[in-house]
């Protein structure tokens, strides 16, 4: 009894802060400016769907460089001694402190032309400009989401047993074959929850695109932030197709987190 | 006796070992022998895990060789190694099934999966677990999870195994069972188990030899009837079984003064009026009626204990325990007598009684009357005596002098209490400070293996100046 009663401001708050937006938006998406059922809003959504694409592309390509970046990390600090551990965690953490935008400034300045990098490689002859491109998109995101990836994987690597590592070696494994028999099996719940966190977010962010993108490299949250201005309805449906790819993929990740726990 | 004659398979020569400073393993000596089932037995702390992670190979000494069927395996990785671990914790893997648990250790050594499929399923069945493939280890009990562990190092064929505590974590009744499992089990399999265990009963249950350790050293190797009827000294005694150890003063061979009484006993060679240790286990300690006993005593409290009666018998200042089948009133007097063989002595663990400190005035205040001497770093203050400065004193601190400071503060800090022996009257604590040890006496039971500060109390001490400081030298202890 008394635990259903604790639980009552959550309830409150996700009603009014996530149930009731979601049916605002579902009711904005179906309806016209006069308020009555259309699918119009659908139809002009399917308008983007060559970004929409592009936005899961993109999002998927800095994923993948997250974990690729992210893995062997994690699996080097939890090697360190426990101090050295909690400093280069911070380390890591400290960048997130600062603002997104800001951070996403620092990135623009590093790669325009004329910027540090520009004239670092122009020393050795090579010029151009490393903004304004899908590259610089990807780095931005990879920059903006890797802790999520990290964290995860660090956090349940940390976790494993030094007793079945022993226990591995102990029964013929060398460095290698505790890693792929131990370690890596055991991760694999760190690397889904990482993947989920930076999948999520990076297929619906805006901003890192407008700025580091060129000119056809804006994504679907960009679309959203202008068309919101415009035709709300639009943007509701936009929303909720989004949120539907998002929901599968996420039904897909848990699928595929269950098969390999029991493999 | 027998095992002499077989070969020895592992050999630690002189091993000495120390983390952060502190000795672990100070300098021990131990030779296993093929098919032998061998306990290591000790209070926590004492380093018999060490020990046995010398052997596997997670631990290498400081100095010393591990010497492995012939050859010297210092630094060899665990995973080279011809032996295996059952550890503390089972280890198992959670991710994979009993199955693949088991099998881990051969598919590592590329065995074809036919071989795998066999072996494990043979060794499944010796410990009792047929039918159990396919089931996550998770969902096993601590006895299966146990047996899964026991099985996956076994089936390695390994020419040792080693178990670290193993069924620390079963209850009574699963534990019991499981001992004479594996005592089965190595009986039939023919390997060499070294075993490690604080658990006194398990090691006289299931090993041909126990090695007994305490603070870093062997105390005593020898088949559980050596160590239980002839201990070598008051540790082992009070570790293994339930015994009375008593002071007592060896006056000439065969004869011996305990509880102010003189008797008759079978030892020789401790030399005329020689401070011992005595130990009389209770169920040798027969009871007579008060006029023929040797000693007498008033019984204090009796307690059934299913196969007897302990019973508490106070005699003098000292309490008694023994065992009997027959029951006494409390309040009796009663006679108690033991044959000469029944008694057991040995030599004290420390060549002293009285706590020696030679050492050097650094400071004397005549005004305030107080003077202050230099011990293991520390400033010692004695109040109420005064010496000048440089002068060499001989401070005698019996053991009552000695206590362990309730608030934290002691003259020294960070005393190890390497073992507490009940005396009958007392216990009688021995510690380790950095450079020596300590012989206190106290009525509270201590934890052995936890670091204390140890106060001093100089009322009690007597003080001797000795003449000034010879040319050769240093003169400490």
């Amino acid at each position: 009894m008394k635990s259903k009663l604790l639980s009552v401001p959550y309830l409150i708050w996700m009603l009014v802060f996530t149930m009731i937006p979601l049916v605002m938006i579902g009711i904005t998406a179906f309806t016209d400016n006069s308020g009555s059922f259309s699918l119009e809003a659908f139809t002009s959504a399917f308008e983007y769907t060559n970004v929409f694409l592009k936005s899961l592309w993109i999002a998927l390509l800095s994923t993948v460089l997250c974990l690729i970046i992210a893995y062997p990390l994690a699996y080097i600090i939890t090697q360190m001694r426990e101090s050295t551990q909690n400093t280069v965690v911070m380390l890591l953490m400290i960048p997130m402190w600062m603002n997104f935008l800001l951070r996403i400034y620092a990135w623009v300045l590093l790669l325009q032309s004329g910027g540090p990098l520009d004239t670092l490689l122009s020393a050795i002859g090579i010029h151009g400009n490393y903004s304004n491109n899908t590259g610089a998109v990807i780095v931005g995101m990879v920059y903006e989401y890797m802790p999520f990836m990290l964290l995860p994987i660090y956090t349940v690597m940390g976790k494993i047993d030094k007793g079945l590592i022993e226990a591995a070696q102990d029964l013929g494994s060398n460095k290698m074959m505790v890693f792929r028999k131990v370690v890596f099996p055991l991760s694999i719940p760190g690397i889904i929850s990482g993947i989920t966190m930076v999948f999520v977010p990076s297929a619906s962010t805006f901003v890192v695109a407008q700025y580091l993108g060129g000119t056809d490299d804006i994504m679907i949250g960009d679309i959203i932030d202008k068309i919101f201005f415009t035709n709300n309805h639009i943007g509701a449906a936009i929303s909720l197709v989004l949120m539907i790819f998002i929901l599968v993929f996420l039904v897909l990740m848990n699928l595929f987190g269950d098969e390999e726990a029991i493999a | 006796m027998e095992q002499t004659s077989k070969k020895v398979i592992v050999s630690l020569k002189d091993i000495f070992v120390r983390f952060d400073g502190e000795v672990i393993l100070n300098h021990i000596n131990l030779d296993i022998h093929e098919k032998e089932f061998v306990t290591i037995l000790g209070p926590s702390g004492c380093g018999k895990t060490t020990t046995l992670r010398i052997i596997g190979g997670f631990v290498d000494p400081e100095s010393g060789d591990v010497i492995f069927d012939g050859k010297r395996i210092n630094g060899m990785p665990p995973h080279k190694r011809n032996v295996n671990t059952v550890f503390q914790k089972y280890s198992l893997f959670p991710h994979l099934n009993v199955y693949d648990n088991v099998a881990f250790g051969l598919k590592l050594k590329k065995l074809p999966k036919d071989e795998i499929k066999q072996k494990v399923k043979k060794m499944l069945a010796v410990v009792d677990l047929k039918g159990y493939e396919k089931r996550p280890v998770q969902k096993l009990s601590g006895g299966q999870q146990q047996r899964v562990a026991i099985a996956r190092a076994l089936v390695c064929d390994p020419e040792i195994i080693l178990l670290d505590e193993p069924l620390g974590a079963l209850d009574l009744q699963l534990r019991k069972d499981m001992q004479l499992e594996l005592k089965e089990i190595q009986k039939n399999t023919q390997k060499t188990f070294i075993y490690v265990t604080h658990d006194q009963e398990e090691a006289l249950t299931m090993s041909d030899r126990v090695v007994v350790m305490n603070n870093g050293v062997i105390e005593q190797i020898g088949t559980p009837e050596d160590i239980y009827n002839e201990p070598v000294n008051a540790f082992v005694a009070d570790f293994i079984g339930e015994a009375n150890i008593l002071n007592g003063i060896m006056i000439d061979d065969c004869r011996i003064r305990i509880l102010g009484k003189e008797l008759e006993c079978v030892d020789k060679g401790f030399g005329k009026n020689t401070p011992v240790d005595v130990v009389i286990r209770p169920e040798d300690i027969i009871i007579t009626a008060p006029e023929e006993g040797q000693l007498t005593g008033v019984v204090e409290k009796v307690t059934f204990k299913g196969v007897h009666y302990e019973m508490s018998i106070r005699c003098g200042k000292c309490e008694i325990l023994v065992h009997s089948t027959k029951s006494t009133d409390i309040g009796t007097t009663v006679g108690m007598s033991v044959v000469p063989f029944n008694i057991q002595i040995m030599n004290k663990l420390l060549p002293f009684y009285d706590n020696i400190i030679e050492t050097e005035v650094s400071y004397g205040s005549e005004d305030e009357n107080y003077i202050e001497f230099k011990l293991e770093k520390e400033t010692i203050k004695v109040d109420g005596r005064f010496y000048p400065e440089g002068t060499r004193l001989k401070i005698s601190l019996p053991p009552s002098a000695l206590s362990l400071a309730g608030d934290g503060t002691g003259d020294l800090q960070d005393v190890y209490i390497e073992s507490v022996i009940y005396k009958g009257e007392h216990n009688e604590i021995i510690l380790e400070s950095d450079e020596r040890k300590w012989l206190m006496l106290s009525d509270t039971d201590e934890q052995v293996a936890t670091y204390v500060p140890l106060s001093f109390d100089f009322s009690k001490a007597e003080f001797e100046v000795l003449d000034p400081e010879p040319a050769n030298g240093e003169g400490e202890r």
